[in-house]
C-alpha cells in the first residue's frame, strides 16, 4: 500500500499530465464526430458576451460595404417580387399572406474563422429566436453553412469550409447531383464531388443547393466552376467552384428554418 | 511578494487570452499563419514554480482557447505537452543548474532564449497543428502550418518578453 502511495506521489506529474492530456484528446476527438452537442463551443455566454463586445466594435469597419450588399440584395429581391404580381390576376395580392414553406431569422456574425481544416462561425441568435440544431445558414450570396451548437443567446455554425461538411448540390442547368467538400487549399473554393461523367460541365456554370435533404431549400446560390477533372475511375468528375460569399468576410447571415422538415423528419423515421 | 507574483499571473492569464482571441487570432497572415501568443503564460511561468500546479493551469489556459475558438481539446493538449515536458526543455536551453539559480528568462543571453523558446513554440505547435488536422491527407498543410506558425509566434513571444521585461536596476 505504502508502495502504491509513494509511486503515485512520485510520479504525481506524470499521471497528472497523462490524466488531462487524455481528457483534451477525448474533447478533440468528441468535437471530430459531427455534432454531438459539444461542451466546448463558444456559444455560451461568457465567450459570446466577449465576441459580440468585439464585434461591436469592428462592425464599423464594413458599414460601406455591407450597405451595398443589402441594397444589392433589396434590388433583386424587388424585381423577383414584381415578377410574382405579374403573374397573380389580383394585382392587390398581399405578399404576408402567401404562406410559405421556410421561415427565415437574421443574425449577425460575432466570430468567424476560415484558416483551420474545420472552421466555425459563431453567430448571434440562439435557442430564444428559435434557431435550433441542422437549420441552413445562407447570405445572400450563397450559403455559410449549417448550424452545430445552441445555447440561449448564441450558436454555432459549421462552416462549408469544414472537412467534416458535406452538402447536397447540383448544377443549375442539369439535374445532376453531388457532394460539396473542401480540400483546405483556398477558403473561397471549395470541391464538388460525384458528379456523374455523363453531365454537361463547362467553365462559369452556376452550382445551386440540391434540395435533397431538408436544411436547405432546392437553388440557393453556391458558386461558380472554376475547373474540372474526370476521376482516376473514369466514373464520375470532380468539380472546383468558386463561391459567390466572400467567406472571408461575412457580417449578416439569414438562418433558414424548414416548417416542414419535422413532419418530413418524422415521416422517414417511420419507413 | 508572494501574492505579488499570483497576482500577476492571474493578470498575465486574462491579458494573454484576451490578446489571442480578440486580436491575433485575426491576422491569418498569407491565409493560414496565426501566431500563438498564449503560451507566453508557460514559457514565463516562474522557473521554481511548482510543477503540477503550471501542468493544471496550462490546461486551463488551453481550454479557455479551445471554449473561444470552438476546437474541441486541441490547445489543451498542446498546452498540456509543452508544460509538462518544459522541465526538459529548461535543461538543454539553459544548462542543469537552472533550478537553483533565480534566474530570470530576460537577463539571459538571446541564443539560449531563443532555444528555449523556439523549442517550446516549436512542439506546442506540432501537438496543435497534428490533433487539428487529425487526417494524413493534410500531412504538407500540417508541416507547412507548422513551421511558419513557429517562426512567426517566436518572433512575437520573444519581442514581448523584451518589451514587457523588468530592467534591473
Amino acid at each position: 500500500m505504502q508502495q502504491i502511495i509513494f509511486f503515485l506521489i512520485r510520479n504525481k506529474n506524470f499521471l497528472l499530465f497523462i490524466v488531462l492530456f487524455s481528457i483534451s484528446i477525448f474533447l478533440t476527438i468528441q468535437s471530430h464526430s459531427y455534432h454531438k452537442n459539444n461542451f466546448i463551443n463558444s456559444s455560451n455566454s461568457v465567450t459570446g458576451g466577449i465576441y459580440t463586445i468585439k464585434s461591436s466594435i469592428t462592425n464599423y469597419f464594413n458599414l460601406r460595404k455591407e450597405n451595398e450588399v443589402l441594397i444589392d440584395e433589396n434590388t433583386r429581391i424587388r424585381i423577383q417580387l414584381e415578377s410574382y404580381k405579374s403573374k397573380v390576376v389580383d394585382q392587390n395580392i398581399d405578399t404576408n399572406s402567401i404562406l410559405s414553406k421556410y421561415y427565415f431569422v437574421s443574425a449577425k456574425v460575432i466570430n468567424n474563422s476560415f484558416s483551420k481544416t474545420k472552421n466555425k462561425l459563431t453567430i448571434d441568435k440562439g435557442e430564444r429566436d428559435s434557431i435550433q440544431l441542422d437549420l441552413g445558414v445562407i447570405t445572400s450570396k450563397g450559403i455559410v453553412g449549417i448550424i452545430d451548437n445552441v445555447s440561449n443567446k448564441y450558436a454555432t455554425i459549421q462552416s462549408i469550409l469544414n472537412t467534416n461538411s458535406q452538402i447536397n448540390a447540383k448544377l443549375k442547368n442539369a439535374k445532376h447531383f453531388g457532394s460539396l467538400v473542401w480540400n483546405t487549399q483556398d477558403p473561397n473554393v471549395i470541391q464538388l464531388i460525384d458528379i456523374p461523367r455523363l453531365a454537361p460541365v463547362k467553365i462559369g456554370d452556376t452550382i445551386v443547393t440540391g434540395g435533397k435533404s431538408t436544411i436547405f431549400p432546392e437553388g440557393i446560390l453556391i458558386g461558380a466552376v472554376v475547373d474540372f477533372e474526370l476521376t482516376e475511375d473514369k466514373n464520375s468528375q470532380n468539380l472546383n467552384i468558386q463561391l459567390f460569399n466572400d467567406m472571408t468576410n461575412l457580417q449578416h447571415v439569414y438562418i433558414i428554418d424548414n416548417l416542414d422538415s419535422q413532419e418530413i423528419i418524422n415521416l422517414e423515421k417511420g419507413l | 511578494m508572494l501574492n505579488n507574483e499570483i497576482l500577476k499571473n492571474i493578470i498575465r492569464f486574462i491579458l494573454l487570452v484576451l490578446t489571442q482571441v480578440l486580436l491575433l487570432n485575426h491576422i491569418n497572415f498569407l491565409g493560414y499563419v496565426n501566431p500563438y501568443i498564449y503560451i507566453l503564460f508557460i514559457i514565463v511561468f516562474p522557473f521554481t514554480g511548482n510543477k503540477s500546479l503550471l501542468i493544471f493551469l496550462s490546461f486551463m489556459l488551453g481550454l479557455t482557447i479551445d471554449f473561444f475558438l470552438d476546437s474541441g481539446g486541441i490547445h489543451a493538449a498542446a498546452c498540456v505537452f509543452i508544460a509538462y515536458i518544459r522541465p526538459q526543455v529548461l535543461k538543454y536551453s539553459f544548462g542543469i543548474s537552472y533550478e537553483y539559480n533565480t534566474i530570470k528568462i530576460s537577463n539571459t543571453d538571446f541564443m539560449k532564449q531563443l532555444i528555449y523558446v523556439g523549442s517550446m513554440v516549436f512542439f506546442n505547435h506540432i501537438v496543435l497543428f497534428s490533433l487539428e488536422t487529425f487526417n494524413t491527407d493534410h500531412l504538407l498543410l500540417l508541416l507547412k502550418s507548422t513551421v511558419f506558425s513557429s517562426i512567426f509566434s517566436t518572433i512575437i513571444i520573444l519581442s514581448a518578453i523584451t518589451i514587457f521585461s523588468e530592467k534591473p536596476k
